[in-house]
């Protein structure tokens, strides 16, 4: 699309302070931790081949399979079923999937949500993709009847000691 | 600062080798970014980055409660707990965010303007940051901001937008000049019907010609003595992603109308028609409506002032307290435009309604404090219930009120589950 902003560039001296930080506390090693994108590693196998200079033969460590865990990408956090693909291609560019995944529509307000991003906010025509992502979102993101008003779900029970207040 | 979070360096297969390990380019161009190299980057396990890389704790980042609940990170999108919000004046860390675009990426006081004009405005004038602060009383008010959309989640069938749950409202004390006082100064003809303004945010399609929302409230609201062009948030400088270095903020009608990063104020001889002023945004159907009815545009009504409302701070929802102990009880009411004239609770679901103390507000437009200590007389599952009474005698529901195709305006009663053994 010609009216999108370019990437904005990672921001350098921050990054090199918050290195020499680590730098400092720890005196000699850069501190390490896993990396979340775990769905680049997925396909490693498939498009590298063992360099000679590593041995294969030792057991790899434990790494995701897949980055689609419980049939949910983890990058997106789209249902990752049918045509999700479509969907993460056309309908995660301006906003996180995360305001799809919030909403629960039928089929025609997933339309009328879609018009109204094109007529408002710049969304492009989607063309035979369109049916495509209906498709799926109607699908995976159906409304249920959650009724006039729904009973107190998902309550953290923890014991409140009053005594202590007084 | 947000925008950084969502650009992540994003490494490619290519990048490790097959065991994982980074290859040596992937660390060349990772020490060019950093303007450092990499020390013992050949050491750095498996699938590991250097910790500079890695997308970090974003709550943390921008500064907010690590029990807050991020609904979207693209724009920002945060909202709070019943909980988090017990302080009278709500602090920045427990304070919703509601972005509809990106942040700016200039937000530098010492040239920040602001341009007063439209229709209504003779001769348009433009101050800079310092004039507004040195030409103008500062005031100082304690002001209700709760987003439009609040309790959206509980509409059903479900409406369009974020879901919000009860977070996304807050009371903090803003600081700044009035805008009646810049208006006057400014001055604008008898014909001035509404304000717009207009802010720094980005759209999210980047397009710099595109505004992200633009709305306004009437001349009546705009010109209270609690309307203000805001510098400060709870006395210090207000943090970006609230609206530095310049915010109209306006209590008691929805979030929307206090415009962020503000440049600009249209005085406008119509009702203002900028972005997210038209139907179906922030408007409810003038004639309530059957659940998931099809409103068409032209009988939407725009949305002022917010409903009466509570929410129940103190203790977190899930007590289990044991029994003959009385549960002390505290939390805020705020009405919109108008007072709370009372407080109730009730512990069986609404069949007996018990008072509440409730305190004055310390200025118009400031949510009040309720207190009560809650005696049960058995053993067993509660709820506790809030409702609260405004000064024209209406009071909140206890199921969701008139549904409307966005969701807006749900006042239903808060409830706490308690637990006595
Ligand atoms: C060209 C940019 C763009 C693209 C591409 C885009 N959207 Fe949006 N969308 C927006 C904007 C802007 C908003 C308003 C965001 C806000 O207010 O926080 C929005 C809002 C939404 C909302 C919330 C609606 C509301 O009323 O607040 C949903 C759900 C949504 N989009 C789904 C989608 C889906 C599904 C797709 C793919 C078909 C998509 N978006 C593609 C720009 C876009």
């Amino acid at each position: 699309m010609a009216d999108r902003k370019p990437d904005i560039k990672v921001d350098v001296p921050g990054l090199v302070h918050m290195l020499y930080n680590q730098l400092t506390i720890l005196s000699v090693v850069i501190i390490l931790a896993i990396m979340g994108y775990t769905v680049y590693i997925t396909y490693l196998d498939a498009y590298y081949q063992p360099e000679p200079d590593q041995p294969v033969a030792a057991a790899a460590p434990a790494m995701p399979v897949s980055g689609i865990v419980n049939g949910v990408d983890t990058e997106t956090g789209l249902i990752a079923k049918g045509n999700w693909e479509i969907v993460r291609a056309n309908c995660t560019s301006c906003h996180s999937a995360k305001l799809i995944t919030q909403n629960r529509q039928t089929r025609e307000g997933w339309q009328g949500l879609i018009v109204w991003m094109q007529e408002t906010q710049g969304l492009w025509d989607l063309g035979d993709n369109e049916d495509l992502v209906l498709d799926y979102l109607a699908t995976h993101y159906a409304p249920e009847d959650k009724g006039r008003r729904a009973p107190l779900k998902d309550i953290e029970w923890y014991v409140l000691d009053l005594t202590a207040a007084l | 600062m947000a925008e950084k979070l969502s650009t992540q360096f994003k490494l490619h297969p290519g990048d490790f080798t097959r065991r994982g390990f980074l290859k040596k380019s992937a660390l060349a161009t990772m020490g060019t970014m950093l303007g450092a190299d990499i020390v013992f980057g050949k050491n750095l396990p498996p699938y590991t980055l250097p910790l500079a890389f890695q997308q970090s704790d974003p709550l943390k980042e921008l500064g907010k409660h690590p029990d807050m609940i991020i609904l979207n990170d693209k724009p920002w999108n945060i909202e709070s707990r019943a909980h988090l919000l017990d302080d009278d004046i709500t602090p920045a860390d427990k304070m919703f965010v509601r972005n509809n675009g990106l942040l700016p990426l200039d937000n530098d006081p010492y040239n920040w303007t602001l341009t007063i004009d439209g229709e209504s405005v003779p001769n348009p004038k433009t101050y800079t940051l310092q004039d507004l602060k040195e030409q103008f009383t500062h005031h100082t008010y304690q002001l209700v901001i709760e987003c439009g959309g609040n309790g959206r989640k509980e509409f059903n069938p479900p409406a369009k937008g974020n879901q919000w749950e009860l977070g996304a409202v807050s009371c903090a004390a803003w600081t700044g000049v009035r805008l009646k006082d810049v208006l006057a100064d400014v001055g604008i003809s008898n014909d001035a019907v509404y304000i717009g303004y207009y802010g720094k945010d980005i759209h999210l399609t980047g397009n710099p010609d595109k505004t992200v929302i633009s709305r306004g409230v009437p001349m009546e609201k705009a010109l209270e003595d609690e309307t203000l062009l805001a510098f400060q948030m709870n006395g210090r400088d207000i943090p970006i992603i609230h609206g530095h270095p310049l915010r109209l903020v306006i209590g008691g009608w929805p979030a929307s109308v206090s415009g962020k990063w503000i440049h600009r104020i249209a005085v406008r001889n119509k009702v203002h028609d900028g972005p997210k002023m038209e139907a179906p945004s922030y408007r409810v159907p003038c004639e309530p409506v059957e659940p998931g009815a099809k409103v068409k545009d032209e009988d939407f009504c725009i949305i002022e002032s917010m409903p009466v409302k509570s929410l129940i701070t103190y203790p977190k929802s899930g007590a289990m307290i044991n029994k003959g102990q009385s549960l002390p009880i505290r939390g805020h009411a705020w009405a919109g435009d108008l007072r709370v004239s009372k407080v109730e609770y009730s512990i069986d679901f609404g069949a007996t309604w018990q008072s509440a103390d409730l305190k004055p507000a310390p200025n118009r437009l400031a949510w009040q404090r309720f207190t009560a200590n809650v005696d049960f007389p058995q053993k067993g599952y509660y709820e506790v219930w809030a409702k609260a009474t405004d000064s024209e005698g209406r009071s909140q529901p206890m199921l969701v009120p008139g549904w409307n195709p966005k969701g807006y305006l749900n006042n239903a009663a808060h409830r706490i589950a308690v637990k006595v053994s």
